[in-house]
């Protein structure tokens, strides 16, 4: 056991802990801020790992960007203050194939890697992805450029008050949020 | 390092986004599980990075951004589809989203709501 061992294990933990909290508890703001915890610990992870760019964009994007948009989303739909009790399934199913996913992998992946060490490999810095980027990945690189641009566009369209409406209907279709509050 | 610590730590995150997905019926939490499980795929693909020696070098961490911006645009996607079935149904469980007639369905379903 290194110094790198009991920074996994301990940043492992915390995620898993959190992961369990994510998905167990009746808060739904409190859902996504355990996400923030889970997300955290695995970014140290990578850091562990020598992955240092992908830490960092781990925290840009993940912790930054996308649990900010889940919390919007949370408080667009319904904010309650306190537990909710109608958030789950009643899932004997979902205990049953979460937990025969969850155990099957880590059978397999222990019995794959027992208890070898490895030397860690020269840091992933900035300049050795961007230069592995762009002389190796370019073209999925860009790919994902187009996916973005792709995505952005479908979720304006998918925005637009009009779907679901009948066509030609005698509703105002312009600002449906108002105008059905105010009636 | 030990490879095996964060391998399990992974598959564990897995089983949970798998257990989340199955078990929550508000949408957004159901997409919170999903991010659970592609960052267990994240920590996968970083974890082999430091294992499997390939041909090319960092080949892991390169695939491990493409899956945050896949995930990136996938967030930005499905959280317009659930802010769009909140304004059609006024709830977003997954469990009571109508499958067929959609336009006759939601719209008594609105007029009943109101």
């Amino acid at each position: 056991m290194t110094g790198a061992d009991v920074l996994l294990l301990a940043l492992g933990a915390v995620a898993v802990g959190s992961g369990v909290l994510v998905v167990t508890t009746k808060h739904l703001v409190r859902a996504g801020l355990y996400l923030v915890v889970c997300l955290g610990a695995l970014a140290g992870d990578y850091l562990v790992l020598t992955a240092e760019l992908v830490a960092w964009v781990q925290v840009l994007i993940y912790v930054g960007a996308v649990v900010v948009l889940l919390l919007f989303a949370v408080m667009l739909t319904r904010a309650p203050i306190g537990a909710s009790d109608d958030l789950d399934r009643p899932g004997w199913p979902a205990a049953l194939i979460g937990g025969g996913v969850g155990l099957g992998l880590t059978a397999l992946l222990v019995d794959a890697y027992r208890w070898t060490a490895v030397e860690l490999p020269e840091a992933g810095t900035a300049e050795r992805i961007g230069g592995e980027i762009f002389r190796s990945w370019v073209l999925p690189f860009e790919v994902l450029s187009v996916l973005l641009l792709s995505a952005l566009v479908g979720a304006v369209v998918l925005s637009r008050p009009e779907i679901g409406r009948p066509a030609g209907g005698s509703r105002d279709t312009t600002r449906p949020g108002r105008t059905e509050v105010g009636r | 390092m030990r490879p095996v610590i964060p391998y399990v730590t992974a598959a564990l995150l897995f089983g949970l986004g798998a257990y989340g997905v199955l078990r929550r019926r508000n949408a957004v939490l159901v997409l919170m599980s999903v991010e659970l499980m592609l960052n267990a795929v994240n920590l996968i693909l970083v974890t082999a990075d430091t294992t499997v020696r390939a041909a090319l070098p960092h080949s892991g961490q390169v695939f491990a951004l493409f899956v945050i911006v896949l995930a990136a645009a996938e967030i930005g996607v499905g959280l317009a589809i659930v802010l769009q079935l909140y304004r059609l149904r006024a709830d977003v469980s997954v469990d009571e989203v109508p499958l067929s007639e959609p336009s006759t369905t939601v719209d008594a379903d609105v007029r009943e709501a109101r």
